[in-house]
């Protein structure tokens, strides 16, 4: 498993507690539209993937996450 | 052509979809008198107020009508002006004095409003680069002081320590820093747990700022708020406060102690770029605050008040935003937006108005009518208000 890859499986193992659709993930699949999140689970699956990392994520960035593959990305830059 | 508005269409919807079930508009209510600070005449009808924020019961003190009146006739109708142009009258000065002293701190800066306060101060305070961490349930004034400055900005879940003190840690040692709170909660009508989390910012050398709307006047020993009551007034940075719920007029502040505090006057565009408050409004804030200071009796009988109306309500079987009254607002819980809008309907045709809150403005996508008691509601008005919430929610079939 490459380290992004693991990255992946990580986040989405943060998203399964919120998948109430049982929705499948890939890199394009959407927090808003495909996960269908309001702004309270959002609240608390960026706090569990700050724990699960020990990083921030602003709000500020939050704004330009849309997918899962973005989300991957910007944890493993931030994690660096 | 691109309709621009076409991205309100789903608000226009609902609306339509709400009012086509009968219900009045709860957001376009026309007070056509106003008898007292408790009393006025809605639909022409005599309504009690119970969603005003007019905690003190200011608005007709005749000590304050009188400096209103006085400054009126003495400095004119309005300033026409900025703060730092030709928009600053001894009114202005006199009433920063008064600031001073009821804080007892260094520096006071008067804004147009309590918004302008909040967004002036912030981002004043928080540029680009710099860490803005605040409450998830943070007033919009707050949100929109963040975007403005340009900071980075880190919420964390409400009213939770360890979540503050998460994210204080994870963030770099040089940055600079800025927590905001507020003391008390306007939605639920809860309390921060200042005393835990000022300890925690000061641990990590973040500067504190604490939005004390809606507890002036009646928090604390001297009616100072939250900060007060809590034992940490000396230990925060900023405290934003309003003329628009105790004090009974319109306005808004910042309070401090820290030696560079007036340069923010130079700095801070709401500040600057808006005409300042007219002469008969800082008169009447004045007189007000002065009299806030030596308030105890009708503090104490604001408190007696929302207990009571909080032990009645649970006692009538509502669900409230909190387990304890903990501030002069108490919010009862409703299931969805049409429940709330009809029992907001029903108590008004009872007379009584009470303010109906939706979200986004709530936590949790509540529906909540929130109920804001005043030091001059009396206990049989007190009383008169339980009888309508009773017959309104079993009218309506919430209880």
């Amino acid at each position: 498993m490459t380290d992004r890859s693991a990255t992946f499986a990580k986040v989405a193992e943060q998203i399964t507690p919120f998948n109430n659709k049982g929705v499948a993930l890939d890199e394009s699949t959407t927090f808003a539209g495909d996960l269908e999140w309001d702004s309270l689970t959002v609240m608390d699956f960026v706090a569990a993937i700050e724990d699960e990392f020990d990083i921030i994520i602003t709000m500020n960035m939050q704004a330009e996450i849309e997918t899962v593959g973005q989300l991957v990305d910007a944890v493993e830059k931030l994690a660096e | 052509m691109v309709d621009l508005l076409s991205k309100f269409d789903p608000l226009i919807e609902e609306r339509e979809t709400l009012l086509g079930k009968g219900v009045r508009d709860p957001f376009s209510l026309v007070m056509e008198e106003v008898k007292s600070p408790t009393v006025a005449i809605c639909n022409g009808q005599e309504t009690i107020l119970l969603g005003t924020y007019n905690y003190m019961g200011m608005t007709f003190d005749p000590d304050v009508i009188d400096a209103g009146k006085d400054a009126l006739e003495n400095f004119g109708s309005g300033t026409t002006g900025s703060r730092v142009l030709n928009g600053t009258y001894r009114g202005h000065r006199d009433c920063e004095d008064a600031l001073k002293e009821f804080y007892n701190m260094d520096h006071a800066m008067v804004y147009s409003t309590g918004y302008q306060a909040n967004l002036g101060t912030i981002s004043a305070l928080a540029g680009k680069g710099d860490y803005i961490i605040l409450d998830i349930d943070s007033h919009a004034s707050i949100y929109d002081g963040c975007s403005m400055g340009n900071a980075e900005i880190v919420a964390f879940r409400h009213n939770d320590v360890e979540a503050l003190e998460k994210r204080l840690k994870r963030l770099p040692e040089e940055a600079g820093k800025l927590v905001v709170l507020e003391g008390v909660y306007s939605m639920l009508g809860d309390v921060a747990p200042l005393k835990e989390m000022v300890a925690v910012c000061k641990k990590y050398g973040a500067m504190t700022l604490v939005d004390e709307a809606h507890s002036m006047g009646f928090v604390g020993e001297n009616g100072r708020g939250v900060c007060e009551e809590a034992g940490v007034i000396d230990d925060v940075d900023f405290i934003i406060g309003t003329f628009s719920k105790s004090v009974g007029t319109v306005g808004g502040f910042c309070v401090s102690n820290h030696p560079k505090f007036e340069i923010l006057r130079l700095v801070s565009r709401p500040y600057i770029f808006t005409a300042s408050l007219p002469p008969s409004v800082v008169a009447t804030a004045t007189t007000s605050i002065r009299k806030l200071m030596h308030a105890g009796n009708k503090r104490a009988h604001l408190w007696e008040n929302s207990k009571t109306l909080h032990k009645g309500l649970q006692d009538l079987g509502y669900t409230l935003g909190t387990d304890t009254p903990q501030s002069a607002i108490i919010a009862v819980v409703l299931e969805d937006l049409t429940k709330g809008a009809m029992l907001w309907q029903a108590l008004l045709e009872n007379g009584l108005y009470v303010n109906l809150a939706r979200p986004p403005a709530t936590p949790k996508g509540m529906t909540l009518l929130r109920c804001s008691l005043c030091a001059e509601h009396t206990a049989e008005q007190v009383q008169q208000i339980l009888g309508m919430f009773e017959a309104a929610g079993k009218q309506v079939g919430v209880i």
